[in-house]
């Protein structure tokens, strides 16, 4: 076994740390748990907690909110609601001029299932969701818009009436000549992609401690935010405090992020508000219910994709129309991920005519936001996607076609028709050494035996260019030119580090990347190790961000794969400045000029003359000890800061040209699956990813990278979608039903490498986090598309899906049965329905009456706390119930109509909670059975809200054990008997084994 | 037997990683609450609550168990095993915790102690195990950040190093 090469390598003079597998400094600390998250840190005492409530629905006018109950529970210190909001707070900012405000709490209306609509804070956040249950909302319904191609028809619902439209940004680009070059060419090949609603979701959810200081105003807050800190000043005018007075604080060690951390921002304003208002800190930790409803997703997006093409391959033109859901708001950065990809639209392709619509939309689903890819996965799902309808309309290889097409090499730096400027690369050797080293040809002859063998085998290729660190300027193209010169030129990512070295010559580092997982600790511990002689093991990183005390910047923040190009760049500078200071300090000593100093094993020696040496530490004690003694004209002190922003990140251009990125990294992968026949269940039989991320700082961490995002791409490809039904319940809120892949999915891919070094940074390393986000998806569904011929290829490629490709459509799991005489549940909401049977040991007469007399009824409903009377005929109750793993407090209302006494009656009504609603209706007969009484019912009811979002599955199983308990109390009541044995004493699954007939 | 009211706070114990302690907890609080806010023991992480990620895994009796899905008064007079219970007291940590930095089988770290302590009791009944059944095991885990390579990797080869020295 290998061991650590810093534990055991005697670094020789001048050793180089990176490009070497030096193992993470992060991990001990992580192995044993005590790497502490944001929920884990230490607040102050007499911090309260909040938990929020949320609407139940896609969209509707709030009527009236009454917290007067909640507000009067013990331990509840205060209930806010959008009143509260308005009053304290202004509108977020957002990057268009249209009116689409938003705060921190749903005002006048709410706009997608799991808005926030009240805030609970209290003592504990046990009593604090208990108030929740307690506020009552009015709301009325009103129809929603969930589909993007829906939305953007002229009489949709709209989603932000003022707006007067769903589609608040739309724009229209023009490179070259592409009309020309489509009516040139032999073939247009066009294609639609629907690209789904999915995230990265990581596992810790957001933390936001917030505490108002109000000596000086000040909030200080503490949270797993990742940046970029662009929403910084949103933040603070909507608190309408000076940037200075927001202090955030961002935590070492954060459980992932993937771009869905910067979304916290809403939350944070919202938990400054709730401490101000009650001059506590105040602290609110998202549970994962709320994470997947509510937090944010990536675009689901629409292409309308077209290809001009010679016969021979040859792609002369492209045109893109995309429509991109943005979901209920538009919240920064958004509409980022139709804008981050803007240079790079032509992908790996020499293509220079190109044309692009963007339609922005907006519906009643969950805002979208930054998630890894952004916007990458959409857009090359269409190009790859095309490239291989390409090859099949023109009878041609799939390879073939992408390597007559790809940039040639030799002509890097390469400026792309809408502006990117590609910094190195050479795509046709990194597809060839993909083809030889990855087995292409073995593969090949793997598919045609399985074919021969009548079996379902394909294999999909993918080529993409990895974008990394974002132009920060590159949003601005959304804007027509006049308007960009009236806001003057955005570019740039200004990137900070601080090197220090304290007066026993320990170096520490901090830096302004937020990681959360990328092990960006272990690569600043190279690079500095690497600058003054020391072990990486030796350095210590503090990650922390703290903005009253930390230099930060607008790009501030781990995204964009911006690490290795930006804040890696700062540390290097800043570990040079102490470099040549200590270099001067020593040559006094050592008596040789500055420049002949090197360092290493701990020491400062002459590079001539290694033995004429001085201890690393008695050099960094001087600085300390003896300001005098320093050479004339230096700065006291050994504390060095700098900042890097690349120059190639230029504003755009009149022409809407944007360099949207500093480096441009090359992937290209293929993979061969197989389906299987009878489930329509893919297997990744192979998989091989090749990479050019120029310089590799760290291969261990590089292919760690690499592996997690092929994870996350295999989830995207197979499991990952949030489903929304057309009414605008959300139908993904357990991980039970947002499936994410787990070892058994995700396979071992065949990792390649080749080192293009990157010309625009200095330490040559482009990005790679992200690449096989965008092609892995791609890949599959190609592979998928060539094992079943398959034309219109819709992620994620599920069983059913599949098998509905083949030709086979599966019936739905769950259909609702058809009820004969109850109006049927309204098309595209939660539905159960259901009919049974049962007999009782009295007459119908009984029966009958039981029905009808409230305290019986009181009795016998499960989880009824009172029952009133209302009207002749109709009650209101207040009821406990669970489905699944929730269990909420709900207001009843059911009336009996259509009576026919004692052999007829309809129960119509309905529940509403915070959980959701439900309304539904049943008929009952009874009909004499010898002594007894035959009953016989049949229902259906639809349901919204949470109770949809997380107990979907469970709800057809959950209704039976109400139905059944209701009767068999019924049954006790009428007969004198107790309540059913074990009621109350039994398991869940016990009682559903049971009403369904499987207990024992 | 203990009378549970609801509201109420009850005293338990129970041996957390060798060691006695006592609590007060409500009968709805759950064990993974009870650990972290009444017992000060925040590595162990919570991710979804509703017992699908296998974060919040610990050994109960020696057997891996969602201390979400655990009422804390369910674990009272039992031998409860956290991420502590591996490292020695100095922090030096066990061969799989090795396995696990060699082979980069972490990243942001979140799901680590659960997977570690499935693996430990995995590896326990399983001297010898093949690829597809630590893959299978693990599948009782999300990880967002890994892809699992690692993981099975440091998996395998700390069961082939014991198995080699004899010490399962
Ligand atoms: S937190 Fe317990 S299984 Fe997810
Ligand atoms: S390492 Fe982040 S979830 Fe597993």
């Amino acid at each position: 076994m290998a061991a650590s090469p810093s534990l055991t390598a005697k670094p020789m003079p001048e050793q180089r740390w990176l490009g070497r597998p030096v193992e993470r400094v992060e991990d001990a600390t992580l192995l044993t748990g005590s790497g502490y998250f944001t929920d884990d840190l230490p607040v102050r005492a007499g911090t309260l907690h909040a938990a929020i409530l949320r609407s139940p629905h896609a969209h509707a006018e709030i009527l009236s909110i009454d917290t007067s109950k909640a507000a009067a529970r013990p331990g509840v210190v205060v209930v806010l609601t959008g009143s509260d909001i308005k009053a304290d707070t202004d509108p977020f900012i957002i990057v268009l001029r249209q009116p689409m405000d938003q705060w921190s709490l749903a005002t006048d209306r709410v706009r997608f299932v799991g808005e926030a609509v009240a805030v609970v804070v209290a003592e504990n956040r046990y009593l604090a969701e208990d108030a929740v249950d307690d506020i009552r909302v009015e709301y009325r319904k009103l129809p929603a818009v969930i589909d993007p191609l829906r939305a953007i028809e002229k009489d949709a619902p709209l989603v932000h009436p003022k707006v007067g439209s769903n589609v608040p940004s739309e724009r229209h680009f023009t490179y070259g000549d592409p009309d020309r070059r489509f009516s040139e060419v032999d073939q247009v090949v066009s294609l639609t992609v629907n690209y789904p609603r999915n995230s990265q979701t990581p596992l810790e959810g957001y933390v936001v401690v917030a505490d108002y200081q109000p000596g000086e105003g000040v909030y200080d807050v503490l949270c797993n935010f990742q940046g970029p800190f662009t929403v910084h000043p949103v933040m603070s005018k909507a608190l309408r405090c000076q940037g200075a007075q927001l202090r955030i604080r961002t935590p070492a060690y954060s459980g992932g992020g993937f771009g869905v951390k910067q979304a916290i921002f809403p939350y944070v304003v919202l938990m400054c508000v709730a401490s101000r208002r009650t001059r506590r800190p105040v602290k609110w930790v998202e549970d994962r219910f709320e994470h997947l409803a509510a937090a944010i997703a990536a675009p689901n997006r629409i292409i309308h994709a077209q290809a001009a093409v010679k016969k021979d391959g040859t792609v002369t033109a492209l045109r893109f129309e995309q429509i991109d859901d943005y979901g209920a708001y538009l919240r920064p950065p958004m509409p980022g991920p139709l804008y981050r990809q803007h240079g790079i639209m032509t992908g790996a392709y020499g293509v220079k005519d190109m044309s692009i619509t963007n339609k922005l939309v907006m519906t009643n689903k969950t805002p979208s936001g930054m998630v890894r890819g952004f916007g990458g996965p959409q857009i090359y799902y269409a190009i790859e996607r095309l490239m291989q309808r390409v090859a099949v309309e023109l009878g041609l290889d799939p390879l073939d076609v992408i390597r007559k097409n790809l940039i040639p090499a030799g002509s890097f730096p390469y400026r792309a028709p809408a502006g990117a400027l590609i910094d190195s690369g050479d795509y046709q050797t990194g597809t060839a050494l993909a083809e030889r080293d990855g087995g292409l040809a073995e593969l090949r002859r793997k598919r045609d035996e399985a074919r021969a063998a009548g079996r379902l085998y394909g294999i999909g290729f993918a080529a993409v260019v990895e974008p990394a660190q974002s132009n920060m300027g590159y949003l601005s193209t959304i804007v027509p030119v006049e308007e960009r010169r009236k806001a003057g030129p955005k570019g740039g990512n200004v990137a900070y580090a601080t090197v220090h070295v304290d007066c026993l010559g320990t170096v520490s580092v901090t830096a302004d990347s937020l990681p959360q997982g990328q092990g960006h600790a272990t690569i600043l511990s190279q690079i500095v190790a690497e600058q003054l002689g020391l072990d990486p093991h030796d350095i210590r990183c503090n990650m922390e961000r703290d903005t009253q005390r930390d230099p930060w910047s607008i790009a501030t923040g781990n995204y964009s794969s911006r690490f290795s190009s930006s804040t890696a760049v700062a540390a290097q500078m800043a570990a040079i400045k102490i470099r040549r200071k200590l270099s001067e300090i020593a040559s006094q000593t050592l008596n040789v000029p500055a420049e002949q100093v090197a360092f290493g094993n701990g020491k400062i020696f002459a590079k001539d003359n290694p033995d004429n040496s001085i201890r690393f530490s008695r050099v960094a004690g001087t600085a300390h000890w003896s300001p005098g003694e320093l050479p004339t004209g230096m700065a006291p002190g050994i504390s060095e800061t700098a900042s890097y922003s690349a120059p190639e990140l230029e504003p755009p251009n009149d022409a809407d040209q944007i360099n949207t990125s500093l480096t441009y990294g090359f992937v290209f992968d293929y993979c061969g699956v197989e389906v299987d026949r009878d489930t329509g269940a893919v297997r990744i039989d192979k998989y091989v990813t090749m990479h050019d991320a120029g310089r590799i700082l760290n291969p261990l961490i590089a292919e760690g990278q690499i592996y997690g995002s092929f994870g996350w791409g295999v989830g995207c490809a197979l499991l990952e979608e949030f489903v929304y039904s057309p009414d605008g319940s959300f139908l993904s809120g357990t991980f039970a039903d947002y499936l994410c892949p787990t070892s058994c999915e995700v396979p071992r891919p065949v990792i390649l490498h080749m080192e293009c070094p990157s010309p625009f940074t200095p330490l040559g390393a482009k990005g790679l986090a992200e690449g096989n986000v965008m092609s892995t998806p791609v890949c599959i569904a190609n592979a998928v598309a060539d094992a079943l011929g398959a034309r219109d290829v819709k992620l994620p490629l599920t069983p059913s899906r599949v098998k509905a490709l083949m030709g086979e459509t599966e019936r739905p799991p769950r259909a609702a049965r058809p009820v004969s005489s109850l109006k049927a549940p309204k098309a595209g909401a939660k539905a159960t329905a259901g009919s049974g049977t049962l007999t009782v040991p009295v007459a119908p007469e009984v029966v009958w009456r039981a029905l009808f007399d409230p305290t019986i009824l009181k009795r016998t409903i499960p989880g009824c706390h009172n029952l009133d009377l209302v009207a002749p005929n109709s009650y209101r109750a207040d009821v406990s119930l669970g489905v699944g793993i929730i269990k909420g407090r709900f207001a009843a209302r059911v009336a009996l109509s259509d009576l026919d006494p004692p052999r007829a009656a309809t129960l119509s009504g309905g529940l509403e909670g915070a959980l959701g609603i439900t309304v539904g209706s049943a008929r009952v007969r009874l009909a004499p059975q010898g002594a007894g009484t035959l009953i016989e019912y049949e229902y259906n009811a639809e349901i919204s809200g949470k109770a949809a979002a997380v107990g979907g599955r469970m709800l057809d199983g959950a209704t039976k054990v109400l139905i059944n308990q209701f009767f068999q109390r019924l049954i006790a009541e009428m007969t004198g008997g107790a309540a059913p044995a074990g009621e109350g004493k039994q398991s869940w699954w016990r009682r559903l084994l049971n009403a369904l007939g499987l207990g024992t | 037997m203990l009378e549970l009211k609801e509201g109420q706070r009850h005293p338990i114990t129970m041996t957390l990683d060798g060691q006695e302690v006592r609590g007060l907890t409500e009968p709805r609080m759950l064990l993974s609450d009870f650990l972290r806010q009444e017992l000060g023991r925040p590595e162990v992480h919570v991710g979804c609550e509703h017992g699908v990620c296998g974060v919040c895994t610990v050994l109960i009796d020696g057997k891996p168990a969602r201390s979400c899905l655990t009422f804390a008064v369910q674990a009272a007079g039992r031998r409860v095993d956290t991420i502590r219970s591996l490292a020695d007291k100095d922090g030096k940590l066990n061969d799989l915790q090795s396995a696990f930095r060699r082979h980069h089988a972490l990243q942001c770290g979140y799901c680590t102690p659960g997977i570690l302590l499935s693996a430990e009791a995995f590896l326990r009944e399983n001297a010898r195990p093949s690829e597809q059944e630590v893959r299978e095991m693990l599948s009782g885990h999300i990880c967002r950040c890994t892809g699992y390579v690692g993981m099975v990797d440091a998996i395998l080869e700390t069961a082939q190093q014991r198995a080699s020295a004899g010490t399962p």
